[in-house]
């Protein structure tokens, strides 16, 4: 019935990453093409060998850069449910939001401990997540977006209704992050606060990473190409899809949480309509699927932004329009998948 | 009891204008499965001419309602052939993706001519005031947005259930594949209603101004509640669109009437509950 409906199989096909490709018949040989997909490659030793430098480099940016590890952390959580699993989000910014207030009410309360802070956080959103999961892992297509949407907007009315607890329009006042381990103050320069959000970033890429390729990881990828076929080959796709809705929104809480301590400012735009569509364009900047998308579109887009920051926000929206139709148009698979393409043309013709 | 009256009379003037602007993108969604977000930026289309036309050139009211409407169409037909109909076997991500750029290239377009303020609208004489009846107020302008309402539906009504056109519309939203197999041209099919849809939403945005307002982030305010109509009503009917346009007009007023500290939290529960209960929507079939 599905079929007769969508032609083309589930709409989500489309959202594939290259595929796999098999290079022999047998089983091994499968085997050995997972195990070399796992493998660290040079490019991705470089890539975070080169989030080190601006702390050499631009000792000035340090903030920037902070801000932009957040970024990335946010959109890799999006990428998680997005580009590996094919659930479509308008509503993220709701975990992110839920992270964010969690670690300020923390602090407000007495609390500013970071580390304990960052993981409670991170489970308060996962609940929240994992609650949601049972409404958003029943749905698809337009009812499936009508729900993140819904959530997204539903949260964000709430917290504006409730000014006693949130601060409402004005924001949390009063956080204060104690210093990390008790030793690492908090500068004005960013430097606690980008070391900090990268390590976080690091330790949580390192996850996703070992969590996309293992066995679960496949499975996320069968439903995202054929959510109908999966359960004929003895995968629980609703249990797939809540456990990494719940991952995916429990990342997203310790991105706002990160936020929220390194700022130590709070307001209703951390779960507001603008930043899900935001890390949405950061992620298909980037591009979807691909675990380093997220990253580099955080990059370009924080970046973008702060160049650009003398430009009325409306003038920055007009570009992002602009930028996300030639992106859909010209660049389906994101900066990376464009990349990935040019390199098998380059390596195709000798 | 008249508070009561007046509040479903709010509510059916608020539904009557939230139709007008949802039932195109039900049927579009209905026939093609293409999620538009950019829906709303027609009815704004409509909305800014219709000030330009009445403030800038000193048009009446009524003349810039038909000017609306053919504009918005005609926008919608431009950007169904250049950009929407490449994604309609993309897949929802594609498609929200393109069509939000659409709406945030839009807004800061209207921000750009118009400045981010709300616009004002000069209205005929007859149009203000209110009319006494039964020791109740009805203001005018609702009773005219009612009554043009009800007269669009009716034509749109009559026009699929009777007409020729109606019917290949029926049979496209029904069962695309069989319809082409049928030798009906669903490609021209589609960017016909997609052209009636997108003009509906230009009138919807030309009468709404004076009710709803018109500032640049209209665009992205209103699409959501038609979104909310439109997945409540069912894909691909209109009856269900009408229907569910009434329930979240009249739900919406009754709910800032009522419970004002809630604010847009019911309208939002609403849907969810509504989804959750009918993930096809009211009368939808799919």
């Amino acid at each position: 019935m599905t079929f007769a409906s969508r032609p083309s199989g589930l709409g989500v096909a489309n959202v594939k990453s290259a595929p796999l490709e098999v290079t022999s018949e047998t089983a091994a040989g499968l085997h050995d093409h997972l195990r070399a997909q796992v493998r660290w490659r040079l490019a991705e030793i470089a890539f975070w060998l080169a989030t080190l430098l601006p702390f050499v480099l631009a000792p000035d940016y340090l903030v920037l850069a902070s801000q932009v590890a957040i970024a990335a952390l946010f959109a890799l959580s999006l990428d998680l449910i997005l580009g590996f699993s094919g659930i479509i989000s308008l509503g993220h910014a709701a975990y992110f939001g839920v992270g964010a207030y969690t670690a300020g009410l923390l602090s407000v309360w007495g609390w500013g401990e970071p580390l304990t802070g960052l993981v409670i956080a991170g489970l308060a959103a996962g609940l929240f997540g994992y609650v949601t999961s049972f409404i958003v892992a029943r749905f698809r297509h337009l009812a499936l977006i009508m729900i993140t949407l819904g959530i997204g907007l539903l949260l964000q009315q709430g917290a504006n209704s409730a000014s006693w607890l949130t601060g409402g329009f004005d924001g949390l006042q009063g956080i204060d992050t104690w210093p990390i381990l008790q030793h690492f103050e908090f500068d004005l320069y960013g430097y606690t606060a980008y070391g900090y959000s990268l390590i976080v970033l690091f330790i949580v890429f390192l996850f996703a990473r070992r969590l996309v390729y293992s066995p679960f990881g496949l499975a996320l990828r069968g439903i995202r190409e054929n959510g109908a076929r999966m359960p004929a080959i003895g995968a629980p796709v609703y249990a797939h899809i809540r456990t990494i809705y719940t991952i995916g929104a429990m990342i997203a809480g310790i991105a706002g949480a990160l936020l929220a301590q390194t700022t130590e400012t709070v307001s209703l735009e951390a779960l507001g309509f603008q930043r899900s569509a935001d890390v949405l364009v950061m992620l298909v900047i980037g591009g979807t699927g691909r675990l380093y998308g997220g990253l580099v579109g955080a990059i370009v887009y924080v970046v973008a932004r702060d160049r650009f920051s003398g430009l009325n926000p409306q003038y920055w929206y007009f570009w992002i329009g602009l930028l996300l139709i030639a992106v859909v148009m010209a660049l389906p698979d994101g900066i990376l998948g464009g990349l990935e393409r040019l390199a098998r043309r380059l390596r195709a013709k000798p | 009891m008249s508070a009561l009256l007046g509040m479903l009379f709010d509510g059916v003037a608020y539904g009557m204008l939230l139709f007008l602007m949802s039932v195109g993108l039900s049927v579009t969604l209905g026939m093609m499965n293409f999620v538009n977000l950019a829906h709303c930026s027609f009815a704004m289309l409509g909305g800014y001419l219709a000030v330009t036309l009445m403030n800038g050139w000193g048009w009446p009211f009524f003349a810039t309602l038909p000017v609306a409407f053919v504009a918005a169409a005609v926008a919608s037909i431009v950007l169904e052939r250049l950009f929407f109909r490449r994604f309609y076997n993309a897949g929802d991500l594609p498609q929200c993706l393109l069509t939000i750029g659409i709406v945030f290239v839009s807004i800061a377009g209207a921000a750009y001519i118009y400045g981010t303020d709300q616009q004002p609208v000069h209205l005929p004489d007859y149009l203000n005031g209110s009319i006494a009846f039964h020791g109740m107020e009805f203001a005018v302008y609702r009773l005219f947005l009612i009554a043009t309402a009800a007269l669009v539906t009716l034509v749109l009504a009559v026009g699929v259930e009777k007409t020729r056109f109606g019917a290949q519309v029926r049979a496209a939203v029904n069962n695309q594949r069989m319809a082409r197999g049928l030798g009906i041209d669903v490609d021209t099919l589609f960017a016909v209603t997609f052209a009636l849809g997108g003009g509906l939403a230009g009138l919807g945005g030309a009468l709404a101004i004076n009710m709803l307002g018109l500032d640049p982030s209209f665009a992205l305010t209103y699409v959501i509640y038609v979104l909310i109509v439109v997945s409540i009503g069912g894909l691909g009917s209109i009856a269900g669109t009408f229907a569910a346009a009434m329930l979240l007009g009249i739900a919406d007023v009754a709910g800032k009437y009522y419970i004002p500290a809630l604010g847009s939290v019911l309208i939002y529960l609403v849907m969810l509950t509504m989804i959750m209960w009918r993930p096809t929507g009211l009368f939808g079939r799919r």
